[in-house]
């Protein structure tokens, strides 16, 4: 029962949300009022119920996906927890990379690397490009603590890098509108401040990496931990475009050579 | 007729020069492999046929999960193995000459794998499952010998081990085996049948499972007394059940399919492996033969059984109502899409949790586990795709995992005991999160 009125009232809460972002209309206090209390009632319902078991068939791939829904959400869309990254629509062979990095324990984070450690590379392509494909609806963005400064220094470090330190612009390979570049590199728009802060920082200190030449190995270990801040609140602010999806790899000469990219 | 013979030799010239030069194509892989066919198998020689042997035998005796490094190469070792004694790095058994048992003989592997001693007369640690081992016939440790000869050396030194004082003083190994070490060859019995025995040389000899469904003591040992009926697995906080106890892991009540298909699949329609024993599934047992697979599972359900009385009443009624009400929540909203409101399941995707003896046996170490981390089964060769179940720790905090862990131990005539929200700390502390 709980869940059929929830389905009917995902839909109609959506709208109400992205009018309320973007009022194009003379302000009408009362309008506003009725937005904020309807996103206020429907947010935590629509998050927490999105992030709980369900399908339609057995034998289906949502149904055999159900062991990430917790954490990632029913369509890879993340959850409220800042620390659990969105997985949808990130290219295919990043997440297959990621997937099998945590099951050899490559990249650590005990429980991936529970969980995925005894597939075989075949089911771990296939959840890989299941999540490539979805394109579920992106959550609110959170309200930054930054001040205006770290977010000014975000904003270069992300648009045009620093050239005294010889940081490349997230954007370069990230994509112009961060949305991330086929095949190996993952759009970092609608990602929380907390995970990008914390997937840089293990960059940084040498916990996370990729296959040689490592070229976010050599940028992050260029990045103050202040930079780091700057950059992950300023992210976490962008607009995400309509029909994000990763670039393709032709668009554009990156800057270092990449290992994921070959 | 001098022309002929010309002829006919520089025919078989020409056909010579092919065969070599069909043979050397295809030995570089760039012709494809012909699909075997029955003639072709029967002129397989005695070597490769001894080495294939020696591939699944060294499968049913998981070789591969301790002597090799997730990402390293095959049987190259260097892989630490945590012990209560410190880390155990395990050796390199690919056959080069200096760093692994290139220089081996296959007297010298015997008395390894049967004496549980190296070579140069080292004793080994009991991390390594001689006491096991040593039922395996000298044909099939050749056999293994003769594999191990076969894969890529890799020249890669031995990590010296970083075991805690006394345990770093290999000479206290000589009472260890006094106490727990038997050496002996595997002894048929008459009165069962071939397939019984085939089964139980198979779990007693490579499948070394006593060496975590047998309970470990202080020392590392266990005793022959207790054989099969359970125990923690020493660092990896996981409980391997009794395999004598119907309330338990016992097999008595299961079809011979079911218990096949746990150890072949992965999964059942009574229940799914996962942790330490979906190890072994992905390495080692779904490579098993189904006629294997079989004697294992027939001599597992005739396993004496321990206990005779009865199991005890479900304790639902000595729960706390409103712990009671806590646990069935959460199960409705959490549980229920997958294992069903009767907790019935949808075998073998998802388990039942209704009588299913991993969830009401005495130790709740396992259940506790898969409420907090969830897990996938082990993705086999018949189950390449399994179904999973997600991590519950963040979202449920010490009360509601222990109500929700009671809930399942104690409903639907369950006969398990309620946990604590102590007993669910404990284990969050020590497990991945």
């Amino acid at each position: 029962m709980r869940l059929l009125i929830f389905r009917k009232s995902r839909s109609q809460s959506l709208p109400t949300i992205s009018g309320f972002a973007t009022p194009k209309h003379p302000v009408n206090i009362f309008r506003l009022l009725r937005s904020l209390i309807l996103a206020a009632l429907c947010l935590p319902a629509y998050a927490q119920q999105e992030a709980v078991p369900f399908y339609k068939a057995i034998d289906s791939v949502e149904a055999r996906m159900q062991g990430c829904v917790t954490c990632h959400g029913q369509s890879g869309q993340g959850t409220n927890n800042g620390y659990f990254p969105r997985i949808a629509g990130k290219p295919a062979a990043y997440l297959y990379n990621q997937l099998v990095a945590f099951r050899d324990g490559v990249r650590k984070y005990p429980p991936m690397n529970y969980l995925v450690a005894y597939l075989p590379d075949a089911y771990l392509r296939e959840m890989a490009e299941h999540f490539s494909k979805l394109r579920p609806e992106y959550s609110p963005r959170d309200a930054t603590t930054m001040d205006a400064n770290a977010l000014a220094r975000g904003k270069a470090i992300a648009t045009s890098g620093d050239a005294a330190k010889q940081i490349p612009a997230c954007i370069a390979c990230h994509g112009a509108s961060l949305t991330g570049m086929n095949p190996g590199i993952p759009g970092l728009v609608g990602l929380r401040a907390t995970y990008i802060a914390a997937q840089l920082t293990r960059w940084r200190v040498g916990d996370r990496g990729t296959v040689e030449p490592d070229c976010m190995k050599r940028i992050a270990a260029r990045l103050s931990e202040s930079d780091v801040g700057a950059v992950s609140a300023y992210l976490a602010q962008q607009q995400v475009p309509a029909g994000a999806s990763p670039e393709s790899p032709n668009l554009v000469r990156m800057p270092f050579a990449c290992g994921t990219q070959r | 007729m001098r022309k002929a013979y010309v002829i006919a030799g520089a025919v078989a010239i020409a056909g010579i020069a092919g065969l070599a030069v069909m043979w050397k194509l295809s030995h570089k892989g760039y012709l494809p492999e012909p699909a075997p066919t029955a003639a072709m198998v029967q002129v397989l020689s005695a070597t490769t046929q001894l080495i294939r042997q020696g591939e699944y035998l060294a499968r049913a005796g998981d070789c591969v999960a301790c002597h090799t490094e997730p990402t390293g190469k095959p049987f190259a070792g260097g892989r630490p193995m945590a012990t209560p004694f410190g880390n155990i790095y395990v050796p390199n058994i690919t056959p080069d000459d200096e760093t692994g048992i290139g220089k081996w003989t296959n007297d010298d592997f015997y008395r390894a794998m049967h004496n549980g001693v190296t070579r140069d007369g080292t004793l080994m640690y009991p991390a390594m499952p001689f006491a096991s081992y040593t039922k395996v016939t000298r044909a099939d440790c050749d056999a293994i010998y003769a594999y191990l000869q076969s894969v890529t050396p890799v020249k890669q030194k031995n990590r010296p081990h970083e075991l805690r004082f006394p345990f770093n003083r290999r000479d206290l190994l000589v009472g260890w085996r006094t106490l727990y070490f038997k050496e002996g060859d595997f002894q048929p019995d008459p009165k069962q049948s071939a397939q019984w025995n085939r089964g139980a040389y198979l779990v007693e000899g490579l499948g070394h499972c006593a060496m975590c469904h047998t309970a470990i003591n202080r020392l590392g040992g266990s005793s022959e007394a207790q054989a099969f009926e359970g125990g923690m697995i020493p660092n990896q906080n996981w409980y391997a059940p009794s395999l004598t106890s119907n309330r338990e892991a016992g097999l008595g009540e299961w079809s011979l399919k079911d218990i096949g298909d746990l150890l072949q699949v992965g999964v059942s329609h009574r229940a799914t492996v996962y942790g330490p024993m979906a190890e072994v599934v992905y390495n080692s047992l779904q490579y098993m033969t189904d006629e294997d697979t079989q004697a294992m599972a027939v001599y597992l359900k005739a396993l004496p059984q321990r206990e005779s009385e009865p199991p005890p009443p479900s304790s639902a009624r000595l729960v706390e109502p409103a712990v009671m009400e806590s646990g069935r929540r959460n199960y409705e909203k959490q549980c229920g899409m997958c294992h069903g409101s009767e907790g019935k399941g949808f075998p073998p995707a998802f388990p039942p949790l209704a009588g299913n003896q991993s969830i009401t046996m005495t130790s709740p170490v396992n259940s506790i586990r898969m409420v907090l981390n969830g897990g996938y089964p082990p993705g086999t060769r018949k189950n390449p795709r399994p179904h999973g179940m997600p991590p519950f720790a963040h979202l449920l905090n010490d009360e509601e995992a222990a109500a929700v862990v009671t809930y399942i131990r104690v409903a639907w005539n369950n006969t398990g005991t309620p946990v604590t929200p102590k007993q669910v700390n404990e284990l969050r502390k020590l497990l991945p999160e």
